[in-house]
């Protein structure tokens, strides 16, 4: 298991390190030259080498590399080149707001998705199935940033239930907090839970078809106990690792959330820093994005080790 | 004496579409019965019908089951519960699938003590662990807190055993107990549960395809076919003296030990193998493992060669390394007197045109997607310079040699039974007139009747057509109904090599001798009537 | 003569098989029915659509839904909501096929060279894995900033994202297909690899590769919607259901439905797709019962 550990470690290192190449060569394929956006349409080309200079645009494309790369690991991102900020400071600001939708996202879509799931696996052919799957349905084939839009009209302004957008962080008013972040999170979370909700069905359905759970009823255990027994723990690991191919999805899809509810998050940073052309931001923003889901995957395949006595073995057996 | 338990004309269907009829069967207590039938024969659903475990849209349509006097045939699930594993235990079918993944072994086992009260909480655990241990797992503490991953399938199936007579039931319903098994495990899983239920007095309903076992293992028989008994009675009357037409059938069908060829005249030999062995590397262990160790021997022209082995043995390594599939680690195969390896170009065309394989399973060896005249085309095609009306000719009359209908050419594999997809393969096989055919388990897939006609069909094209065939089983019985020499393996080595009759009625080593007593049946006949597998 | 035998399959019966079985599935009717309207009003939206879709009437703007001349309304410009509505469920289709074939283009003969070599599989698996690691959003925001806006660059952009699920896709039936018996036989029967990948195992991992394009579709359809909206798809005044959507959203206080309709549309659109994907799936499963 440690060995496993280990492995999936360097493999996310690896990955990380090709991705910020892929992030570093995209950046540069922007159209537009940083220098001449920065210095203004009408400065001089010595102006435009200065700052050029300055941000180390002179040097080879490998020894720009390191330098970011170098940088990068000291958490030092540069600065805006719109506003000169440290690009740190911002991601450090906007993240934890987009950390916090995010989980709360999650924790609806895993909870509802797996409820609907077993009600639609126990229930199958009847009525709860129907209405469990038509939900999935539903949240998988509706555009939810258009629920978004609906719902900030409807249920915010009009209704007045959910204020209609701003942030106040959960920590320092945590009612308010939560209150705020309320109706995005079941927003973003929808179609998460819809994938949930199939995932955690299916892997039921499999498993309450499956020979040791006939063998089960056939020692004098109950239905229920089944179920909740048999059925539940093994859909465990399938949702288990669903939550975590999910989670960058949610990352993204809090890019238009976080549009739709005014939410000062990192996907609002990534769509201005993408119109505005700032490139040290985009950098450091898609980096992070990445580093995290990379992070995340790693976690959930640690996890699972846990989950599923069977991928423990090979690690005990060394 | 009361009866323990009555099936009185039960019928079951699945939808619309009847599994079982008119059912009658009983058991006293303590009393061996058998249940005999091939697949679709009805037999597991009879079973599942008694415990009231019909799989999906399965119900009882007419008639009725009685557990000691009490109708239970639509009893409500509380009652049922009671009886499941309290008063009926069940041993199911593949011990790989039936246990929960994710649980400790020995809470699989306390969970039935629980759930009948047989045992409080505190006490469930070293309850199960002497349970496991009386069903023979050695170092039961320690087993016990294994998950199934971790035992071999012999080991699980006492696991099942050890389940299904936690709580002292009065019955015991093994379905196929032993059908994934190899045959010396088989012998000594079946010896021990025979030995518990004997202590226990635990009355026994054993569904089996297999007549050996039945006549092994129980003192009354009941055959079935296509959802109906065909006929019931004592083991040995109705093995020796059938009255139904099915059953005379069957027991004809049921290829014999005894049945071994006489030795035949040596001729020149087709393929030659010389000192093969395979090695794998372990990975993460830097340890090799040799699943063929230095093994030789020859396939004579119009002869067969029999490789015997149980799973582990490498017997199938070999016939991979004989098609060329798998390289050799060291050795030469010669086919033809020509050496196989580092085969090339027109010589290795040669060499593939002079030999063709028949797979085992005859659902996974015919793509799905190509009708059987496209299928049997194959090797025409690949290999073959004939064009398209030469080789449709060609495909009916192969067609023709395995004794299929010319109208099954435009069928596609889904459409045909595992008998007919067995013969397509074998017409493929023979469609450029190879040398050899290497055969690797082409019958273990089938039922008795339809192995029987398979079995004929390769002699009978072995004697037309010449053919040399290296024949790979796990079953010394088909063995000895086709085979002129063969090679006992174990653990990739070869224990025992020889003439057939030689092999299986004189062997030399332990083993083969092992082997022959474990093939079901062959200890109750002396061999003079009926050797059943 | 060996192309119209690769014409030839999935083999007709195994195909009515499937075609039965969708037949006696309602929602997969539902969804077939569905797709069939969205089609048909995608590809005639030229022919249905009673406007232009940048026609502006300023004279009519904000009218309601029903009014004469206008069945859906219009919208601020007094551009007519049903022909914007038509014109945007043609792009919406167009950006999905075209997602699609590029996934497919690319993704099943990378995802058939990786399951049966094993060192292409060392190189591609590894590109497939860096490529999972930016979501699929984040990759196709990135690709429409640096390539621009436009239709063609949205689908690319979307399509890529789903590359690597492909290749996935078809690695796993390669790797499964390749040690079937069938395949083993080939081998012995002479069959090179193109033989053995092109007409034993491509036409077997086919009907995985078709339930995957269903859930690529609807996925690149809201994606296409999602860049419109940002700003990052199909640029204005090029109709999009997603552009809709964004423009609807600064006066949605005033009338609402030029912001309903093109939401609806993408519903009706995914609902289609997924409805019959499933079907489909469940047709195609061999151990659903014949």
């Amino acid at each position: 298991m440690v060995r496993y550990t280990f492995h999936r470690l360097w493999q996310s290192a690896l990955t990380l390190v090709l991705a910020s190449i892929v992030v570093f060569i995209g950046v540069r394929l922007l159209p537009g030259d940083p220098a001449t956006a920065m210095a203004g349409e009408e400065a001089d080309p010595e102006t435009v080498a200065a700052i050029s200079a300055k941000l180390g645009l002179d040097e080879p494309i490998p020894v720009q590399y390191l330098t970011f790369l170098g940088n990068a690991l000291r958490g030092d991102f540069g600065e805006s080149v719109r506003t000169g900020t440290p690009v740190d400071e911002m991601v450090g600001a906007t993240l934890p707001v987009t950390v916090q939708l995010a989980v709360y996202a999650m924790l609806i879509a895993v909870l509802a998705g797996m409820a609907f799931g077993v009600v639609a696996a126990v229930f199958r052919g009847r009525w709860p199935e129907w209405v469990a799957n038509g939900f999935s349905l539903f949240a998988l084939s509706v555009p939810t940033f258009w629920l978004g839009i609906l719902a900030v009209l409807y249920l915010a302004v009009q209704l007045g239930w959910f204020p209609a957008s701003g942030y106040v962080s959960p920590f320092s008013e945590p009612l308010r907090g939560l209150y705020y972040l309320t109706l995005p999170a079941v927003i973003l979370g929808m179609t998460h839970a819809a994938v949930v909700q199939r995932q955690t069905r299916a892997s039921m359905v499999d498993t309450l078809a499956a020979d040791f759970v006939r063998t089960a009823r056939a020692k004098g255990l109950s239905r229920g106990a089944v179920v909740f027994r048999y059925g539940l723990r093994n859909s465990l690991i399938v949702v288990t690792t669903i939550v975590g191919l999910q989670l960058g999805g949610l990352i993204a899809g809090a890019v238009v959330t976080e549009r739709i509810f005014g939410l000062p998050g990192i996907g609002k940073l990534t769509l201005d820093s993408v119109f505005t052309r700032d490139y040290p931001v985009i950098q450091a923003v898609v980096l992070v994005i990445t580093a995290a889901y990379i992070v995340i995957n790693l976690l959930v395949d640690v996890l699972y080790t846990v989950i599923d006595p069977r991928m423990r073995v090979s690690g005990r057996a060394r | 004496m009361t009866l323990l338990l009555e099936v009185d004309d039960l019928s079951v269907s699945f939808g619309d579409t009847s599994a079982v009829r008119g059912v009658s069967l009983s058991l006293a207590p303590g009393e061996r019965v058998a249940v005999v039938g091939q697949s679709g024969s009805g037999k597991s659903t009879t079973a599942h019908a008694i415990i009231g475990l019909l799989p999906g849209s399965g119900r009882v349509t007419g008639g009725a089951i009685r557990w000691r006097g009490e109708d239970i045939t639509h009893a409500e699930e509380r009652r049922l519960r009671r009886l499941r594993g309290r008063e009926v235990g069940l041993v199911p079918q593949d011990p790989m699938s039936n246990l929960n993944p994710v649980s400790k072994v020995g809470r699989q086992v306390a969970e039935t003590l629980l759930a009948h009260g047989m045992s409080t909480r505190r006490q469930a655990w070293r309850h199960a662990v002497d349970l496991l241990g009386q069903a023979g797992i050695p170092e039961p503490a320690r087993r016990a807190k294994q998950y199934p991953h971790e035992f071999s399938g012999g080991m699980r199936q006492r696991v099942l055993i050890a389940i299904a007579l936690a709580c002292r039931p009065d019955l015991l319903i093994a379905d196929e107990p032993t059908s994934a098994l190899d045959v010396t495990v088989q012998r000594q899983i079946l010896d021990h549960l025979e030995a518990l239920t004997d202590e226990l007095g635990t009355a026994l309903l054993l569904v089996t395809h297999d007549l050996g076992l039945a006549v092994d293992r129980t003192s009354r028989v009941v055959v079935m076919s296509e959802g109906e008994i065909v006929e019931t009675g004592p083991v040995r009357q109705v093995l020796t003296e059938p009255r139904a037409d099915y059953t005379k059938r069957l027991v004809a069908a049921v290829p014999s030990l005894t049945a071994a060829r006489e030795p035949v005249a040596d001729t020149e030999p087709v393929l030659e193998v010389v000192n093969i062995s395979k090695e794998y590397r372990i990975r993460g262990r830097g340890g090799v493992l040799r699943a063929v160790d230095d093994v030789s021997f020859t396939v004579g022209r119009a002869r067969t060669t029999a490789v015997v082995g149980e799973s582990g043995s490498g017997k199938t390594t070999i016939a991979r390394m004989v098609l060329g599939l798998v390289h050799a680690t060291s050795g030469t195969i010669r086919l033809d007197g020509a050496e196989l390896d580092g085969l090339r170009g027109d010589g290795l065309r040669a060499a593939r045109m002079a030999m063709q394989p028949v797979f085992q399973d005859p659902y996974a060896s015919l793509n799905p997607m190509w009708t059987v005249e496209r299928v049997v085309a194959e090797p025409l095609r690949t290999l073959g310079s004939a064009d398209r009306a030469t080789r449709r000719a060609r495909v009916a009359e192969l067609l023709d040699q395995v004794a299929m209908p010319q109208s099954m050419a435009h069928r596609y594999p889904n459409e045909l039974s595992g008998g007919q997809r067995q013969r397509v393969a074998i017409a493929r096989a023979l469609a450029l007139g190879p040398r050899l055919v290497v055969c690797d388990e082409p019958v273990s897939a089938l039922d008795v009747l339809v192995q029987d006609q398979i079995l004929g069909l390769l002699s009978e094209l072995q004697r037309e057509l010449g053919l040399s065939y290296l024949f790979i089983s796990h079953d010394l019985a088909v063995v000895a109904a086709l085979a002129h020499e063969v090679l006992v393996m174990r653990n990739g080595a070869v224990v025992e090599h020889g003439p057939v009759a030689q092999v299986l009625s004189a062997p030399t080593e332990p083993y083969t001798r092992q082997l022959l007593d474990a093939v079901p049946g062959a200890s109750v006949f002396d061999g003079s009537i009926v050797v059943p597998r | 003569m060996t192309t119209a035998e690769i014409t030839a399959t999935p083999a007709p019966l195994v195909r009515g098989r499937t075609l039965r079985r969708l037949r006696r599935n309602p929602l997969g009717v539902v969804g077939g029915v569905l797709l069939l309207i969205v089609v048909v009003a995608g590809a005639f939206a030229p022919l249905l659509a009673p406007y232009p879709p940048t026609e502006v009437h300023f004279a009519t703007p904000f009218q309601q839904p029903a009014t004469v001349g206008f069945a859906l309304g219009t919208d601020d410009l007094g551009r007519d909501v049903l022909s914007r509505v038509l014109y945007g469920i043609q792009a919406s289709l167009e950006v999905g096929l075209l997602a699609v074939l590029v996934a497919v283009v690319v993704g099943v003969p990378l995802g058939l060279l990786a399951g049966y070599w094993r060192w292409v599989d060392a190189v591609v698996s590894r590109l497939a894995d860096l490529m999972l690691a930016f979501p699929a959003l984040v990759l196709a925001v990135g690709l429409a900033a640096i390539n621009g806006g436009g239709l063609a660059n949205a689908a690319v952009a979307l399509g890529v994202a789903q590359i690597p699920t492909m290749i996935r896709v078809v690695r796993a039936e390669t790797l499964r297909l390749k040690e079937s018996e069938f395949v083993l036989a080939a081998h012995t029967m002479h069959a090179g690899p193109s033989r053995i990948l092109g007409q034993h195992i491509l036409p077997n991992a086919l009907s995985a590769i078709i339930v995957q394009a269903t859930v690529i579709m609807p996925t690149a359809v809201l994606g296409e919607a999602i860049l419109s909206f940002l700003g990052l798809g199909i640029q204005p005044p090029n109709p999009s259901l997603g552009i809709m959507l964004s423009d609807a959203q600064q006066y949605l206080f005033r009338t609402p439905w030029p912001g309903i309709f093109p939401g609806v549309a993408l519903g009706l659109i995914c609902l289609g797709f997924n409805l019959f994907g499933d079907a489909l799936r469940d047709a195609l499963d061999p151990r659903s019962g014949s």
